[in-house]
Formats: structure tokens, C-alpha cells, sequence
């Protein structure tokens, strides 16, 4: 009996030992991730106006704001969304639902692997090599470019994740009904992954908007305000770097508009989507 | 005082069951008939050289303990194990006089002419109506008139149509577990196929819906020839015309559901369905 009691004693206090261990690892997380967001909105707070999302950027000394940057890397994050999300989920559709047997598969995930892990300077030179010095001249598609080839082993490792957990069993459903493999994975398998799959792509869009390396080495930047993809395209992240690193106090200011901008841009356009594809069914 | 009433004692489960007429099981026409199957999971042999004729608008039972290989066999009258690479079966299984082994089987269009119903509801992720509609579109284009009485006409078959008639629209996942499995069927029984294989379809079900279950096996064989796969011996009693008894992949009994549980030719099968089975 008193034995038992000592064991019993001895597990609640591993028990609370656990709890308390996980609670602080939470808490130091939490605490920074709090932290960044409070100097990002105590920093940034002063440089949001409307200027900021009209006004081009500016000289050093004088007015302006970040619509250049914005757009850029609108333009460039959507064109390498667009060009990333129908092929990382194409082959993440291959490695879970075709590729069970044969080489081809476990290389392609090994390759996927490694581009997911490569730093994404070494993409950026590789874009610079293969691409911009080509056509000697830096250009918004040579930024869409790298970003999708950062985008797309994401979306490749989420999809075929959620394909992975989607059940045996309603493949089999399907089947037994004679419908055909594309369509048991296009009509049943992909939908009942498709919350996973769409967050595996924001998590794609979310790690693309930040990236700044790989776009040095490939839109550059642009002062002016510019919809040509051909031409050398502004950003946010690389105008943050610029503008951060920066003597002047003005450029500092639209530094942190602009880091808040992108926190909070993605932020907004993952609640978006979340209603949006809201489970209807 | 003798009278000439039948007790309950002396009935046959044929007369339990309430089968109307008494069928001459001579006349009746074979489904299916296996020949000399054997199968294998890579290397093991799952089933060895069974012979079985499955009768045309009969239920035929599978039973046996666990790994006999009786959801085996069921899985080889649709090919569902083609899903798998490393499991093939060899010998003949002939439907309607044609080997379903052969290499150029259209594999998708024998799965619409012999349904399946599996152990745990598998409802698609879409809506009650579209559930249904799924299967029926991969085979005949209907109009929206058509279809809409073809969802009527499964559902109604699968005796879920007044539960669910005012939700079509809703998601097939928010249904009860016995509500999900009778979609199923439904959706089995929508395409019209020939066959339906039941793999243990109320395993997972409560007695309610369970007998629910077994009412529409009952129903539908008029119209289908249904093989069922069982733990539940009293099930196979109650449902079944044909029972086969299976063990370590072989079969060892098969005839007539009364002759099996009343009379079993084979001491194992007596052993088994007794209870008295290890």
C-alpha cells in the first residue's frame, strides 16, 4: 500500500516536472515571437500612412512611401505562387499516389529534400548564373524565378504529407466504384487533403515573402515604380535591407512600414484564405 | 396433443429468415465460379486452390477465424488487390462465364459491374447527395432529373432515404456511424452493379443498425447476388443462403447455410461454429 502511494507520488511529480518544462519551452516562444511583434508595431507604428501605400520610395530627406515595393513583390510572389502551386502539388501527387514502387520516387523526394533544406542564397546565384547573366540584365521573372524554386520543394513535402495521411480505406471506396486512379485522386483523395494542401501552400507564399537574398542576386531593386517584369522590379525585403542599413532617418522609418507590411500582409491573407475555403463541405 | 404447428425449434433458418418460397437451389444460376484460385501477398499464400460457385440472387456467407483468408477471397472478385503491387492471384474466377483474372480485364469497368461495402464507413468528403452521385457519373451521364431520382432511388434501397431527404446537401461525415455505412450501400447499389461484396459491413455498427443492415441484405438480394464476409456466425445464419467455412486460406466447407450450421459434414467447421474452435 505505502508503496504503491510512493509510486503514485513519484508520477505526479514527473508529471508536474513535464508540465513544467513545456510550459517555459512555450513560454521563451512565445515571449519572442510577442517581443518582435511589439517592437515591429512599436517602430513601424509611426511610419504607417497612406503615403506609404501610394507614394514610391522616396531620396533620402524627402516624402515617399513603399507602393514600388509592394507591388514588386506582389507581382513577384503571385507569378511564383502561380508557377509552383499546380507543379509542388502535381509531384507531391506522384511521390504519395503514383510513385509507390520504382527508383524514380525515393529520388525525387531525396533532391526535394535537399532543395527544401539549400540556402536560399545558393538558389539566387544559381538564378544569377543560369538566367541573369544570360540576358545581362536583372528582371522581376528572374526574382519569380528563384522565389518559385524556394516555393515549390514546400509545396511538394505538404502536399504529398497530406496525401500520406488521407486513409487507405477511401482510396479503396473509390476504386471499388471502377472510378479510374486520376479521378480517385482528384475527386476524393485531393479534397479530402485540401485544407493541408492549401496550407502547405501559405506556408510557401509566407516563407517566399521574406526572402531577401535571392532577390539581390536577381530583380535587384527599383527606385521607380515598375510593372515591367523584364525590368529590374522593387521589393520589400531587399528595400528593408537597403533602407534599414541606411544613415537616414526617413528610409529607417519605411524600413519598419515595410517589415510590418509583410508581417501583417501575410498574416491578413492567411485568415483570407482560411474563410474562404472555409469547410463548406 | 400432437399438432402439425412447426415450432421455432424445428424451423429451417431458410423459414427463420422468412424467405417466402422455397427455392430449388438445382435451377439456380452460378455468378460466379471459382477455380482452382490461389493467391499470394509476395511470397505467402493467402488463398490455396479454392473452388467455389457463387449462386446468381443468393447471399453467400464467408466464415472463419481471423487470417483465414475469407476478406482474401472477397478482395479477388473485384480485384482490389490490383491496388497493390506485389499481390497477384492465379487459377480462374468466372463472371458471367468470363475469367476476371485475365490480363485484358478492363479492372475499372468489372469494379462497376460488382460493388463493395468495406468493414469501417468510408463516406467521400463531399456532400450526401454527391456521395452517391460520385459513381453514377463515372458510368452514365443523367440529367440533373435523373440523377435526382437515382440518389432517391439508393438512398430509398439503402433505407436512409427519410433520415436524410431534407440534408442532401449536408456533408456525408456528419452522419451516425450506421447512417454513414448505409450510404455506403447506397452508394454501392446507385451504380447498379451485379455483385455486392460485404466486407464485415457491421463491425463497427451498433445492433440497431446492424439489423438495419441485415434487413436490407435481405431486400436487396432480389435483385443482387451478395457474398458477405462475417465474424458474427449468428449473421451468417440469419442472412445467408450458401456458407463457407474457411481456415489457414483454405476452404474447407461450403453448401447450403441450414446443412452447414445444422449438420456441417467436416468436424472442423462443426468445431468452429460450436464454439469449441483452438
Amino acid at each position: 500500500m505505502s508503496n504503491s502511494a510512493a509510486l503514485y507520488a513519484k508520477r505526479v511529480r514527473t508529471n508536474r516536472l513535464a508540465l513544467f518544462l513545456s510550459l517555459v519551452a512555450m513560454g521563451v516562444g512565445m515571449a519572442f515571437l510577442a517581443w518582435i511583434l511589439i517592437v515591429l508595431l512599436i517602430k513601424g507604428f509611426g511610419a504607417l500612412s497612406i503615403s506609404l501605400f501610394t507614394m514610391s520610395t522616396p531620396a533620402p530627406g524627402s516624402d515617399g512611401g513603399l507602393y514600388n515595393a509592394i507591388l514588386g513583390s506582389a507581382m513577384m510572389v503571385g507569378a511564383s505562387t502561380f508557377i509552383a502551386t499546380p507543379i509542388g502539388i502535381l509531384a507531391g501527387i506522384y511521390l504519395s499516389e503514383y510513385g509507390r514502387s520504382g527508383w524514380l520516387a525515393p529520388a525525387t523526394r531525396f533532391i526535394n529534400d535537399i532543395l527544401l533544406s539549400a540556402p536560399s542564397i545558393v538558389i539566387g546565384v544559381f538564378i544569377y548564373a543560369m538566367y541573369v547573366a544570360q540576358v545581362q540584365h536583372f528582371s522581376g521573372w528572374a526574382g519569380s524565378l528563384a522565389l518559385t524554386l524556394i516555393a515549390i520543394p514546400v509545396v511538394v513535402r505538404t502536399t504529398e504529407n497530406m496525401l500520406n495521411l488521407v486513409p487507405g480505406s477511401l482510396r479503396e471506396a473509390a476504386a471499388a466504384l471502377g472510378a479510374p486512379r486520376w479521378k480517385i485522386v482528384i475527386s476524393v483523395v485531393l479534397r479530402a487533403a485540401k485544407a493541408g494542401v492549401l496550407t502547405g501552400i501559405l506556408l510557401a507564399v509566407a516563407r517566399v515573402s521574406g526572402e531577401t537574398a535571392p532577390l539581390l542576386f536577381t530583380a535587384l531593386n527599383n527606385q521607380f515604380t515598375s510593372y515591367d517584369m523584364n525590368a529590374p522590379m522593387a521589393n520589400l525585403p531587399v528595400v528593408i535591407f537597403q533602407f534599414a542599413m541606411s544613415p537616414y532617418e526617413n528610409w529607417n522609418s519605411l524600413a519598419w512600414g515595410g517589415a510590418i507590411i509583410i508581417t501583417f500582409g501575410v498574416l491578413c491573407l492567411n485568415i483570407l484564405v482560411r474563410i474562404m475555403f472555409r469547410k463548406k463541405i | 396433443m400432437q399438432t402439425n404447428v412447426t415450432t421455432k425449434r424445428d424451423m429451417t433458418f431458410s423459414q427463420l429468415r422468412g424467405d417466402s418460397t422455397q427455392v430449388d437451389h438445382s435451377e439456380l444460376r452460378t455468378k460466379i465460379q471459382i477455380r482452382n484460385l490461389d493467391f499470394y501477398y509476395g511470397s505467402f499464400q493467402g488463398l490455396k486452390k479454392i473452388n467455389l460457385d457463387i449462386r446468381e440472387g443468393m447471399v453467400t456467407a464467408f466464415i472463419g477465424p481471423s487470417g483465414c483468408g475469407k476478406s482474401t477471397l472477397l478482395r479477388t472478385l473485384n480485384r482490389m488487390y490490383d491496388l497493390y503491387p506485389g499481390q497477384r492471384a492465379t487459377g480462374e474466377i468466372l463472371l458471367n462465364g468470363h475469367n476476371m483474372l485475365d490480363q485484358g480485364q478492363d479492372v475499372n469497368a468489372l469494379r462497376a459491374k460488382v460493388g463493395m461495402v468495406f468493414q469501417k464507413p468510408t463516406p467521400f468528403p463531399m456532400s450526401i447527395y454527391e456521395n452517391i452521385a460520385f459513381g453514377v457519373r463515372l458510368y452514365d451521364s443523367l440529367s440533373r432529373a435523373d440523377m435526382d431520382n437515382r440518389v432517391e432511388w439508393a438512398l430509398r434501397k439503402a433505407a436512409l432515404w427519410d433520415e436524410v431527404k431534407d440534408k442532401l446537401n449536408q456533408s456525408g461525415l456528419s452522419l451516425s456511424g450506421g447512417q454513414q455505412q448505409r450510404l455506403c450501400i447506397a452508394r454501392g447499389v446507385a451504380v447498379k452493379p451485379e455483385v455486392l461484396l460485404l466486407d464485415e459491413p457491421t463491425s463497427a455498427l451498433d445492433p440497431i443498425s446492424t439489423a438495419k443492415v441485415e434487413e436490407l441484405v435481405h431486400e436487396l438480394k432480389s435483385e443482387y447476388t451478395i457474398a458477405i464476409v462475417t465474424h458474427n456466425m449468428q449473421q451468417a445464419a440469419r442472412v445467408s443462403d450458401y456458407t463457407a467455412y474457411m481456415y489457414l486460406g483454405e476452404l474447407v466447407e461450403f453448401g447450403l447455410t441450414d446443412e452447414i450450421f445444422i449438420k456441417p459434414k467436416r468436424k472442423e467447421t462443426e468445431d468452429y461454429i460450436t464454439g469449441r474452435f483452438g
